[in-house]
């Protein structure tokens, strides 16, 4: 007889949901009942509102079963979930959760699928074929492949990650880097520790193809403290893969070395920015560096440095492995591809939705969330983390596409996306905007350093209804000034969530007269 | 994490670790605090000697990130998130119930545990989200925050 094979996800989100204590109590009772399981920890399927979300599978179907508590498991049992059994919590097939089908999984379509430590696993699923692929073609034809995938860099900047690859490929010097950006410290995103998490593998295999690509033999991780597990996830990876000959040197007979180390940050916002995570990589401070030089000709230790955001080094091997352009086929004009969506907040289904740019937001939280979690009506939606827009209702209908953010003077940044009902008062939030900045600046320059502090200083004035035009109009100006004059986009782009607030929920800030 | 007495030999041998390199300062720190509960005034001086770095080298890491703490804290280190999505789920409401229960402010001390802020633990689909010594926990209610510190307070008993 076969083992029945029990999946509980091993990732964060699952885990701060008790799936720790289901897998144990899943364990005993197996033990207890004398049944015979096989226990697999997966990585998230990202519904994680459904978390803890546990997978038995029967006939080559894995049945799903949502928000399993550990003091479920005897009932579950009961109930025979080992056969698929019928019970409150059960979902069905996982392949059919509406959920998950609409989305258009590239980048993370292992993620939950598949153990995320099993190497085997990992080759079984195409794992490494990129890798192998780049090898017979050649490090130009790789970039040419995502040049072609028309992807740019999914951490919020944008950029065409195979002219960055170009760049750097292009420059000369005794040693160049891959330096890979998890210091993903937007409130509201989760895709890179999902991806960490769920399929380490292949943002192993994404670094070791720009290294080829570009010719550097040295990359690194910057991950951020704050995700303890995924730090002892990656290093197990990392070990795995070096023990079957993925990293290290002359991999796989091909003659070409890279190996990879994780660098921990220590709780600091501001190096997200690639210049300050390069100073933090050398064991400074945070300092945001003045560009140019760009990192791809003076990066880590001034060498020449592909800067690149986990997601966007983790989309290549599926790019170089399927052409890059079946990935250009989704998206529309010049956001090409997917990007994986996180909603997040107060909605009532959160989780990772992974589909081809040009959706709206109205679609992702009406259709993917189910709206609010409190049921009462979405008030502001804010994209792209704590330098994103907030957005109000009547802009719900922009489609999620780089321009078209931009025309609105909002941004997809790393596609996290926050909604707030109704009860939010958004002169509070724009405050907290500014006392963010104030808070992680890393103040190298004024603006950022001092405008982020007479900008709370300034809306406390406003809340309290003093002046109100002057101090309006001051604001603007500081807003003007900080976008304007800042080094970054931590003091430049402050001011936008700022003045949407402003401009559309200025009914927040007190009423006038003072 | 409780603080722990300084060791000077302790720390060379974390400093040997990484090899003495002053760019894994960040890593030599972080173990450090996993050693000693904070960062010493002896232990800043020491490695700026071993690491053959100047001691404001040192001092303006240990000061730049909020990882790194200098004074002692209790032996159980509290976080809650203030970022955002967890605004959105209630954080500051729930920052408030915990204030209230621990009997500190944030950054403050009692009862051997420390309250911090910190902002984004990544779970922001299951806001609000607080973090005990390395573990996340999500969906935090007031009720749900008042049974983890009572159970690092039966944890305390079971260690006396």
């Amino acid at each position: 007889m076969t083992r029945t094979k029990v999946y509980v996800p091993r990732e964060t989100s699952a885990v701060s949901v008790g799936a720790d204590d289901v897998a144990i109590a899943i364990a005993r009772q197996s033990k207890q009942r004398g049944t015979d399981i096989q226990l697999v920890r997966n990585g998230s399927w990202g519904a994680s509102w459904l978390e803890p979300l546990v997978e038995v599978e029967v006939d080559n179907k894995r049945i799903a079963y949502g928000n399993v508590a550990a003091a479920d498991v005897g009932n579950l049992f009961d109930a025979g979930f080992l056969e698929g059994g019928e019970h409150a919590s059960r979902l069905g097939p996982i392949d059919e959760i509406p959920y998950l089908i609409g989305q258009d999984r590239w980048t993370f379509f292992r993620c939950g699928l598949i153990e995320p430590l099993s190497i085997d696993g990992y080759r079984a699923t195409s794992g490494f074929a990129a890798l192998e692929r780049g090898f017979e073609i050649g490090a130009q034809a790789v970039i040419d492949a995502v040049k072609e995938s028309g992807l740019r860099g999914r951490g919020g900047a944008g950029f065409p990650t195979g002219i960055k690859w170009q760049t750097v490929a292009d420059t000369d010097a005794d040693q160049k880097y891959v330096a890979c950006n998890a210091d993903e410290g937007d409130s509201g995103t989760f895709s890179d520790r999902m991806l960490m998490e769920g399929d380490p593998f292949c943002l192993l295999e994404g670094m070791a193809l720009a290294g080829f690509a570009t010719g550097a033999s040295k990359g690194y991780i910057y991950l951020r403290s704050e995700y303890p597990l995924t730090h002892r996830i990656l290093t197990k990876a990392i070990d795995t893969a070096r023990d079957a000959g993925w990293l290290g040197n002359d991999i796989q007979g091909s003659g070409f070395d890279f190996d990879i180390e994780i660098h921990l940050g220590a709780g600091s916002y501001v190096c997200g920015e690639e210049t300050a995570m390069l100073e933090s990589l050398e064991g400074k401070k945070g300092l945001v560096r003045s560009k140019p030089p760009l990192p791809a000709i003076s990066g880590l230790f001034g060498r020449p440095t592909v800067v690149n955001n986990v997601v966007t080094l983790a989309s290549v091997p599926n790019v170089v492995r399927l052409g890059g352009e079946m990935y250009a086929n989704f998206g529309m004009d010049r956001s090409k591809g997917t990007l994986a969506f996180q909603l997040a907040g107060n909605v009532k289904r959160g989780g990772l939705v992974e589909k081809g740019f040009g959706i709206t937001v109205r679609e992702l939280i009406e259709d993917f969330g189910g709206g609010t979690a409190t049921g009462r009506p979405v008030k502001a939606v804010q994209v792209g983390g704590p330098l994103g827009a907030y957005l109000p209702e009547t802009q719900l209908d922009t489609p999620l596409d780089y321009e078209a953010f931009a025309a609105i003077g909002a941004m997809i940044g790393h596609g996290g996306i926050v909604v707030f009902d109704d009860t939010a008062n958004m002169a509070q939030q724009a405050r907290f905007s500014m006392e963010f900045c104030a808070i992680e600046s890393c103040g190298k320059c004024t603006p950022c350093r001092i405008g982020s502090t007479r900008g709370v200083e300034v809306i406390d004035r406003l809340i309290a209804g003093e002046n109100r035009e002057e101090n309006y109009d001051l604001l603007m100006e500081l807003c003007d000034t900080m976008e304007g004059a800042s080094l970054c986009a931590m003091g430049g782009m402050t001011p936008y969530p700022v003045r949407s607030v402003l401009k559309y929920f200025a009914e927040d800030f007190a009423p006038r007269g003072g | 994490m409780s603080s722990k007495g300084f060791d000077a030999a302790a720390l060379s041998d974390i400093v040997k670790a990484h090899d003495a390199l002053p760019g894994r300062l960040i890593q030599i720190l972080h173990d450090v605090q996993a050693r000693f509960g904070h960062v010493p005034e002896d232990a800043a001086r020491q490695l700026a000697n071993e690491l053959n770095i100047s001691r404001a080298d040192v001092h303006g890491v240990v000061s730049f990130y909020h990882d790194f703490r200098t004074e002692p804290t209790g032996k159980h280190i509290v976080r809650i998130c203030q970022a955002e999505a967890c605004q959105a789920m209630g954080s500051r409401a729930l920052t408030e119930h915990a204030r209230g229960a621990l009997g500190v402010d944030l950054d403050g001390t009692a009862d051997d545990v420390t309250l911090l802020p910190v902002y984004c633990l990544g779970n922001c689909a299951c806001a609000p989200a607080v973090m005990i010594g390395e573990r996340t926990y999500g969906r935090v209610t007031s009720e749900r925050f008042d049974e983890l510190i009572g159970g690092l307070e039966d944890g305390l008993r079971g260690d006396d």
